[in-house]
C-alpha cells in the first residue's frame, strides 16, 4: 500500500472552504498546547479574547480600528502577490505615507484653504507609498534586482526616517520629551464613525468591492492573472509584464500608505511613536489567508483584528506579553500553508499485492 | 591609525561571524532548492534561548547545542511545509519569522529567573573570551584576526570546509543536483525529499550558532530584536556570494565592515543624524544587490539553483 498525492484537475470548492476552517481549528489546539506550557488555562484565555474583540460596542469598535489598517494593507499586498510580486514592504509604504500625511498638515496648513489640508494630506500619503513601492517594483522590472529583499529593507528606512523626524526636526517643542510632533489641528482629523473607528473604513470598504471588480470583471484583472500564473504565456499574450507590473505595485503603495495616513488624521492625530506596530507584515497573513481574494480580506482583517485587540485584553488580564500575538499569527499561518496543498492535490491510497508494482 | 585599522578589524570579525555562520547555512539550504526566508525568526529564537540555557547552566557549549537544536527544529518546520506539505516557501519562511520574532521576545520575558521577574533583558551570563594566539595576535593590523574567540576561529575553518564539501565530495555534487535539476537526480537514484530535509535542517542549525553568536559573543546577552534585520541581511549576503559558501566572507566582512564604520562614527560625535547611520546596513544591502543583479546580467553569470524555491513532485511530471 501506497500514498501519492494526485493532483486535482480544478481546485477543489470544498477545499476552499474547508482547509482554512480546519486550519484555524488546529491552530487554536496548537495555541491551547502552548497557552498550557505556560500555565496559561486556554479556554479562559479564548474567551477572554473573544469577549475582548466582540464582548461590547466600545470593543467591538476598538476592533474596527485595527481592522481598518490591516485591511488597506491587506489589499495592496493582495494586488503584488496576485503577480507573485512578493512585496513584504507594506510597513514602510504605510509609515511613509504616514509621514508624507504628516508634513502636509504641518507645513502646508498656513498657505491652504482648511477644507483642502485633510484631501490633500490623503492624495499626497497615497503617492508617497506608491513612490515606496514603486522604487522596489523599478528596480525589479529593470534589473531583476530581488523584491523580496528591497521592499523590506525600504521598511527599516521608512521607520528609521520617521523615528529621525519626531525624536528630532519634526518633535514638538512644547511635548515634554515626548517623541511626537504637535497635534494636528482639529480641521485635518479624519472624521470619527463609532467610537475610535475613523472614515478609513468606509474607503477599506468600498475599495475591497472596487478591487475585486477590478480584478475579477476587467480587463487589467486578467492580465494580472495571467502574468501571476504563467508569465511566459503572458509575454507570448502579448501582456506588458513590466508596464502591469509597475501599475499594479504603484496601487499596492498607494492603498499601504492610505493606511498610513488614516492612522495618523485618523487616530493619532499626529506622528509619533507606534505608528509602525506591524499592521503590514500581518498584512500579508491576512492577504494569503483570504486566498487574495479582496472581499475574502475584509473578513479575515476583522478575524486578524479580533485576534490583536483579544490579545491586548489577555495582556493586560492575564499578564501574557504582547508579542503573543505574532505567534499567534504564526500558529494561525502553519496549519494554513500545510492545507493548501489540499486544495490543489487529493491523497489516493494505493493497495498493491507486489512489491515490484511500487517502483517505477 | 594602525590601532585603529585594528579595532575596526576587530569589530569587522566579531559583527561579520554570525552573517558567515547563517549565510553558510542558508547557501547549503538553498542549494537543494529550498528557500528559507525564516532566518531572523531562527536566529532571535536560538539568540534567546542559547542565553537562557547559559544563563541558567553556565555551559556555553550546552549554549550552542541548543541554538543548534532550536534551528534545526525550526528549519524543519519549514522543510516539513514546503517538502512535504508544497506549501509557498516564500510564505512559509515569513510565518517563521513571525512566528520566531514574537515566540522569542515572549521566551525573553518567561525564561529568565524568578528574581528578575522571568526577564531575560539585562541579565549578564557567561560569554565567548577571546583567546589571544600567542605572537601571531601581537602583529599589528592583523593581529585582530588572531585574538578572537572560538565560534570565530571556527568560522575560519567552515569557510574552506564549506566550499570544498559543496564541490569537491561525492555529497556535495548530488546536493548540488537536487538544487539544480531534480528530476535529473531523482533518476540518478538520488532521494530527493531526504536530501532537502538534510540540507534544510542543517543550514537551520549554522543559523542557529550565527543567532548563539549574538546573544553569547558579540552583544553578549538577549535584547529584544538583537538582530537588527541581520537575518535578512544574510538572505542577501547569500545571493551576494553567488551560492558559493567560501564567498560568503566577502559579504560578512562588507557588512561587518559597515556596522563598525557606524559604531566608530556614533562613538566620535559625529553631526549625521543616528538614524541616518543606522539606515545604512539596509541601504547598501540595496545597493549591493542592485549593482550584483547588474553585473550578473551583464556577464551572463547564473548563481541561483534552478530549482530554488520550486516544489517538485514525481507525479507531476
Amino acid at each position: 500500500m501506497r500514498i501519492v498525492f494526485e493532483k486535482r484537475k480544478t481546485l477543489s470548492r470544498k477545499a476552499i472552504f474547508l482547509v482554512p476552517l480546519a486550519s484555524f481549528f488546529i491552530s487554536l489546539i496548537l495555541t491551547a498546547i502552548l497557552l498550557a506550557i505556560f500555565k496559561a488555562n486556554p479556554f479562559v484565555t479564548f474567551i477572554a479574547m473573544f469577549k475582548g474583540a466582540f464582548g461590547s460596542w466600545p470593543n467591538f469598535t476598538e476592533t474596527l480600528v485595527k481592522a481598518t489598517p490591516l485591511m488597506l494593507t491587506g489589499l495592496g499586498v493582495l494586488v503584488a502577490f496576485r503577480l507573485k510580486f512578493w512585496n513584504i514592504g507594506a510597513e514602510g509604504q504605510l509609515t511613509l505615507g504616514g509621514i508624507a500625511a504628516s508634513w502636509v498638515v504641518l507645513f502646508w496648513t498656513p498657505f491652504l484653504p482648511p477644507w483642502m489640508v485633510l484631501p490633500l494630506a490623503i492624495l499626497v500619503g497615497m503617492l508617497a507609498g506608491a513612490f515606496w513601492a514603486g522604487i522596489p517594483a523599478l528596480l525589479k522590472v529593470r534589473l531583476k534586482v530581488d523584491e523580496v529583499l528591497t521592499t523590506l529593507m525600504l521598511n527599516y528606512v521608512a521607520i528609521l526616517f520617521a523615528e529621525h523626524l519626531y525624536y528630532g526636526p519634526w518633535r514638538d517643542p512644547k511635548g515634554f520629551g515626548f517623541p511626537g510632533t504637535p497635534q494636528f489641528p482639529d480641521f485635518t482629523w479624519l472624521p470619527r464613525i463609532a467610537g475610535r473607528a475613523h472614515l478609513g473604513l468606509i474607503f477599506a470598504l468600498v475599495l475591497a468591492l472596487v478591487l475585486w471588480f477590478v480584478l475579477n470583471r476587467t480587463r487589467w484583472g486578467f492580465e494580472l492573472q495571467v502574468i501571476g500564473n504563467n508569465p511566459g504565456a503572458a509575454q507570448t499574450q502579448g501582456i506588458h509584464i513590466a508596464k502591469n507590473i509597475m501599475t499594479a505595485l504603484l496601487l499596492a503603495g498607494a492603498l499601504a500608505g492610505l493606511a498610513g495616513v488614516c492612522e495618523v488624521t485618523g487616530i493619532s492625530r499626529r506622528l509619533q511613536q507606534g505608528l509602525s506596530i506591524g499592521y503590514g507584515y500581518t498584512a500579508i497573513i491576512v492577504a494569503w489567508l483570504a486566498q487574495l481574494n479582496p472581499i475574502a480580506t475584509i473578513i479575515v482583517a476583522l478575524l486578524i483584528a479580533a485576534l490583536l485587540v483579544g490579545g491586548d485584553q489577555v495582556q493586560m488580564m492575564m499578564g501574557l506579553p504582547a508579542s503573543m500575538g505574532l505567534v499567534l499569527q504564526g500558529m494561525l499561518l502553519f496549519p494554513m500553508l500545510a492545507g493548501s496543498l489540499f486544495t490543489e492535490y487529493r491523497l489516493r491510497i494505493i493497495k498493491t499485492k507486489l512489491r515490484d508494482a511500487q517502483s517505477g | 591609525m594602525i590601532e585603529l585599522i585594528t579595532s575596526l578589524m576587530a569589530i569587522t570579525l566579531r559583527s561579520g561571524a554570525s552573517l558567515i555562520y547563517a549565510t553558510v547555512g542558508e547557501i547549503y539550504t538553498e542549494r537543494s532548492g529550498i528557500l528559507n526566508l525564516g532566518i531572523e525568526g531562527m536566529m532571535l529564537m536560538s539568540a534567546v534561548t542559547s542565553f537562557a540555557t547559559v544563563y541558567h547552566t553556565g555551559s556555553l557549549f550546552l549554549g550552542i547545542l541548543m541554538a543548534m537544536l532550536v534551528g534545526g527544529a525550526m528549519a524543519s518546520i519549514h522543510a516539513f511545509l514546503s517538502i512535504t506539505m508544497r506549501a509557498n516557501q516564500v510564505v512559509s519562511g515569513l510565518s517563521i519569522t513571525l512566528f520566531g520574532s514574537g515566540m522569542a521576545s515572549f521566551l525573553g520575558q518567561r525564561l529568565g529567573p524568578e528574581s528578575n521577574k522571568g526577564y531575560l533583558v539585562g541579565l549578564v551570563g557567561a560569554k565567548f573570551e577571546p583567546i589571544a594566539i600567542p605572537f601571531l595576535s601581537k602583529l599589528p593590523i592583523i593581529g585582530a584576526i588572531f585574538n578572537q574567540d572560538i565560534l570565530t576561529y571556527i568560522v575560519y575553518l567552515l569557510l574552506p570546509a564549506g566550499w570544498y564539501y559543496l564541490y569537491k565530495t561525492r555529497n556535495g555534487l548530488n546536493l548540488r543536483a537536487v538544487g539544480e535539476n531534480p528530476q535529473t537526480a531523482d533518476a540518478m537514484g538520488i532521494n530527493i525529499a531526504k536530501v532537502r530535509y538534510l540540507y534544510t535542517i542543517l543550514g537551520g542549525m549554522l543559523v542557529g550558532i550565527g543567532g548563539a553568536h549574538l546573544s553569547l559573543s558579540y552583544a553578549p546577552g538577549w535584547t529584544e530584536n538583537i538582530t537588527g534585520g541581520r537575518g535578512w541581511i544574510v538572505i542577501a549576503l547569500v545571493i551576494f556570494s553567488m551560492w558559493n559558501p567560501a564567498r560568503a566572507v566577502w559579504g560578512a566582512i562588507l557588512f561587518g565592515g559597515i556596522n563598525a564604520v557606524q559604531f566608530r562614527l556614533q562613538a566620535s560625535g559625529t553631526t549625521i543624524p543616528a538614524a541616518y547611520l543606522n539606515m545604512l546596513p539596509y541601504l547598501a544591502t540595496i545597493f549591493v544587490l542592485v549593482i550584483l543583479t547588474w553585473w550578473e546580467a551583464l556577464s551572463k553569470r547564473v548563481g541561483a539553483p534552478s530549482a530554488l524555491a520550486k516544489s517538485y513532485m514525481r507525479e507531476d511530471k
